[in-house]
């Protein structure tokens, strides 16, 4: 098997390699890549949209139903990993362990005993181990500017290299770190799986439901240009105004995924401990 | 010589591409554990994405962002002086899409290590050959 591997993976190589000659040289200014289309788009999107990053004008204007479409993917790798590993069914352990916060006396409790909600006990696994006190605090300090941070990349994509997907993605990797220098329990309690689902769902409406609106205002869907009559501003700046509305979409999409991906895949749909 | 050097050279991009596309493929032909294989469809991922970055670089041309300020929003703007926005927009959805899937193909090996107990490919056939 290795053998053929490797035979296929030469020949497949060479190829390539074979094809590469053919290839325009690299940075080359007049590569058949950079001449048909993209001179449109570099001269035309600044007047066209009043978006400077061509990138963003591109990504959720010129193919934002093909941006809808991907997001939708990343929306359905989510629901695909809940639906793959989420144990739903309640299956308690026969004893339950309780750590006070402040002593961190443990406590065990055997099946049928139940704890009565209080804010000093925390439910923990057999196997737990205290989180590191170093990256614990570190985490703490750094998650705060990761968010702004992520914020300003959202907000600021039409300006500067940023965007939905790139800020939605720090969003859920500042809630990841979290997960992992506390425990998932933690993390869930801060964010509830309920409340992962529905932004989940809400970011991918966010985007269609800006498409609808402008289907509703006799326009082409997602032809931002019809929004300037509600939003009192000229159509050119509409379009700018509607990439930063299905940006918001893609990036609340984004962030709640990537969260879902890593509570089931981490802790195999158990949502207890997690890594 | 120098002839083959500087052909080398001038489309070294290409190269880098192909040797890291072949890792990935082998490592999916190959490997007998499923996660070594996700790892290689990763690898091979990312070479597409070098590709299409690479495709878009213009010699002297900067990024992709319009060079703007008040009052000369209406200055002419010369499509040699960025580099290609096009492959950008492509792989920024591809690299969030792959993560995504990378999560259903890891979700699916936890499926399967739960049913087999291994992530051996040989022997999950074997098991499943011998039921």
């Amino acid at each position: 098997m290795k053998i053929v591997g490797l035979i296929i993976v030469a020949v497949t190589g060479a190829f390539l390699i074979y094809a590469a000659a053919d290839f325009p040289a690299w940075s080359d200014p007049a590569s058949p890549a950079s001449t048909y289309l993209s001179p449109h788009f570099i001269e035309k999107s600044m007047e066209e949209t009043s978006v400077p990053n061509i990138v963003t004008a591109v990504l959720a204007d010129y193919r934002g139903f093909d941006t809808m479409f991907e997001t939708t993917v990343i929306f359905s790798a989510g629901v695909v990993c809940f639906f793959l590993l989420r144990i739903s069914r309640r299956e308690e352990p026969e004893s339950r362990y309780y750590r006070h916060v402040l002593t961190g006396v443990t406590i065990q409790l055997k099946e049928g005993y139940k704890m009565p909600p209080s804010d000093d006990f925390e439910q923990i696994d057999a196997a737990w181990t205290p989180p590191d006190l170093i990256v614990k605090t570190a985490c703490r300090i750094l998650i705060p500017f990761i968010q702004l941070f992520a914020l300003y990349v959202i907000a600021h994509g039409h300006h500067s290299p940023g965007g939905g997907f790139q800020g939605g993605v720090i969003l859920g990797a500042s809630v990841i770190l979290f997960a992992i220098s506390h425990d998932l329990r933690s993390a869930v309690r801060r964010m509830s799986e309920k409340l992962i689902a529905i932004l989940c769902a809400v970011g991918v409406l966010i985007y269609a439901g800006t498409g609808a609106l402008c289907l509703l205002l006799k326009q082409n869907f997602l032809d931002y240009s019809v929004l300037a009559g509600v939003l009192h501003v000229d159509p050119i700046t509409a379009r700018s105004h509607g990439i930063l509305m299905v940006e918001i979409g893609v990036g609340i999409a984004v962030l709640a995924t990537m969260i879902w991906i890593y509570n089931n895949v981490s802790s195999a749909g158990r949502y207890r401990q997690g890594l | 010589m120098t002839d083959l050097i500087s052909t080398v050279v001038a489309k070294y991009n290409y190269w880098i591409y192909i040797t890291l596309m072949m890792i990935g493929l082998y490592a999916m032909i190959v490997k007998n554990n499923l996660v070594k294989k996700i790892v290689g469809m990763n690898i091979f991922q990312t070479a597409i994405i070098l590709f299409y970055v690479s495709i878009g670089v213009k010699k002297g041309g900067t990024i992709p962002i319009i060079e703007h300020g008040h009052g000369q929003e209406n200055h002419v703007v010369h499509a040699v002086d960025y580099i290609n926005p096009l492959p950008h927009v492509l792989m920024l959805t591809a690299i969030v899409v792959g993560v995504a899937t990378l999560g259903v193909a890891l979700a699916l090996a936890i499926k399967i290590y739960n049913n087999y107990n291994t992530l051996e490919e040989d022997e999950i056939l074997a098991q499943v050959r011998g039921k």
